[in-house]
């Protein structure tokens, strides 16, 4: 593990067991590094794995294979997430954020004790700096006027804005998102995308992003992970997939490229849809 | 038609025989599971409890890990002080039920006034805390379940796990400590309010001098049937926020998991009180106590 990966993830499998008894493999031999202070984006079509790849990443999933290795600036030494006793993985969580889709806020306390809560729970530090370090974060994501309204008053947008608030509130290393233009406008979108690396500049955060926004994931992303049927279809730079998806898929000599280049352009017709035809057919005559 | 298997004959077309045998079948398996759904349930509870414990154990003794006042107190309102009115409605009746109900009998061995008696130990042992825990799961359990499977839906537990929050620590053991101090406390008015109830009707309706059913009572209830009802009181308490705490936990499905968690709770809650009452009865009766 190099000196500049934080988080290094080798031959990762995930299996749940489905109602019927069989291991349904989810995750299979995914292997990556995610380097220090860079926006990494995870993509991929509904059901590739993504979401369950970032429960694994934040220890919300116990993994079924393989390692996910984190190295922080309290914890130099390279530890493995799996090996990790309750209170170690809360230590290690200490140094994550995490943007939940939906937001996740609180229902029941207010924008600001939203963002005030895990300062007051793994700090001593008085009230009234509490106070200050929440009109920071607020104003840093533009909802300070909004700190006495309850999470019911805000709309999407606003609900991932304070959630982002929340989620910077301990100056955490690492930042997740889950889907974080998922079921916004384009503006909003934007504006969400536009906050995300405004503050992966100004706190010199990693950011991991699970998304199926190609717009968004094009903004904001350092290097881009495509994920496919549970493993790493193709992980390279931004430019990489630019060039891959403004290519005609015609020029495409290999089929990894031609899938890639349909779900970065969202053709319907592709290896991509053909591939997930056959098996959806296939599916039906098992099925009988 | 003959040369087909009978396992591929749509299910009409299959010997009466055979549908039958299918139908015990099916029926035995699916109790089956559904014990075992419940045996799981009773263990997943046992986990909860130890697990809670174990915090409010740590809470109490280790520094550093607060009890959070603010969401007990919280709790407490909730569980407890809104649910005195429905409590005290309830006891009166169950008072004055019970007077009448006993009247007749006792008028007939003239000793209508030992109407007191059988209100007094009817009331503190049995009826005061089982009907207050009973409302309690409506009111209070339904509720819990019902909050703790919503945020479960929002996503709110996952967030509080990853602001290295512990669910059990930060919603079960102020609701689990609330439902156990309040319904102890609730027991205690419901006892009093109780016997008020038949106080009043045997007072008012069936005319036995006050001072008399005022003595009599005295005389029948000893401190141990008071404790009797409050350690009851307790564990029933206990069995409650367990119940509606692990409904909440394993919600999923939306909005009718939530449903589903709610009624569960309440139909779970009113046979494990009634089930653990007997038990309790039989072995304070063994032990004389």
């Amino acid at each position: 593990m190099g000196s500049d990966v934080i988080i290094s993830i080798r031959d990762l499998v995930k299996s749940f067991r489905a109602p019927d008894g069989h291991e349904v493999r989810i995750l299979d031999g995914v292997t990556f590094d995610v380097f220090r202070s860079e926006t990494l984006v995870i993509m991929g079509g509904s059901g590739c794995g993504k979401s369950t790849l970032l429960n694994c990443l934040i220890g919300e999933y116990s993994i079924s294979g393989g390692h996910i290795l984190f190295r922080t600036e309290r914890m130099p030494e390279p530890r493995d997430l799996a090996a990790m006793n309750e209170s170690e993985t809360n230590e290690l969580r200490k140094r994550f954020g995490i943007l939940f889709q939906s937001g996740a806020l609180f229902n029941s306390i207010t924008v600001a004790q939203n963002v005030a809560l895990p300062i007051k729970e793994h700090s001593q530090v008085p009230d009234r700096l509490v106070d200050t370090m929440v009109t920071v974060k607020l104003n840093l994501v533009r909802m300070l006027e909004h700190r006495d309204k309850m999470p019911a008053q805000l709309s999407g947008g606003q609900k991932k804005r304070v959630g982002l608030a929340r989620a910077t509130a301990m100056d955490p290393e690492i930042l997740f998102y889950d889907e974080p233009s998922a079921g916004l406008d384009p503006v909003t979108s934007a504006a969400i995308d536009d906050l995300i690396m405004d503050l992966s500049g100004k706190l010199a955060v990693t950011s991991v992003v699970v998304t199926h926004e190609m717009d968004s994931a094009f903004r904001i992303a350092d290097r881009m992970v495509m994920l496919h049927q549970g493993r790493v279809l193709k992980i390279a730079t931004r430019a990489e997939f630019e060039t891959l998806r403004s290519a005609d898929p015609a020029s495409l000599s290999s089929r990894q490229d031609q899938l890639i280049n349909q779900f970065l352009n969202g053709y319907s017709a592709g290896p991509l849809t053909d591939e997930q035809g056959r098996s959806q057919y296939e599916q039906l005559l098992i099925s009988g | 038609m003959s040369d087909v298997p009978a396992s591929e004959l749509p299910t009409a077309s299959r010997p009466l025989w055979r549908r039958s045998v299918q139908a015990v079948g099916e029926s035995v398996s699916g109790t089956v599971g559904r014990c075992g759904g419940q045996v799981r349930f009773v263990g997943d509870m046992v986990d909860l409890l130890f697990q809670t414990l174990r915090w409010l154990f740590r809470s109490l003794f280790v520094p550093g890990v607060r009890l959070r006042r603010p969401l007990l107190v919280q709790q407490m309102v909730r569980v407890g002080v809104r649910s005195i009115g429905i409590v005290v409605l309830v006891q009166i009746f169950i008072g004055v039920i019970l007077a009448l109900q006993m009247a007749p009998t006792l008028r007939d061995y003239g000793q209508l006034e030992r109407v007191a008696d059988v209100v007094g130990i009817a009331v503190v042992r049995e009826l005061g805390p089982l009907i207050t825990a009973i409302v309690l799961s409506g009111f209070a359990g339904a509720s819990i379940a019902a909050e703790i499977g919503a945020m479960k839906e929002a996503e709110e537990i996952k967030a509080l796990k990853a602001h290295a929050l512990n669910p059990c620590h930060y919603l079960v053991l102020p609701r689990f400590i609330a439902t156990v101090v309040m319904l102890t406390g609730l027991a205690v008015i419901a006892d009093i309010v109780g016997v008020f109830g038949g106080f009043l009707t045997s007072w008012l309706v069936l005319d036995v001098p006050p001072a008399i059913y005022i003595d009599l009572t005295r005389g029948a209830l000893d401190f141990k049937d008071f404790f009797t009802g409050l350690f009851k009181a307790a564990v029933f308490g206990m069995l409650i926020a367990l119940i509606a705490c692990c409904e909440g936990l394993q919600v999923s499905g939306g909005a009718e998991g939530v449903g589903r968690a709610t009624t569960m709770t309440v139909v779970k809650s009113i046979v494990a009180l009634v089930g653990v009452d007997a038990v309790f009865t039989a072995v304070f009766y063994v032990f004389g106590i």
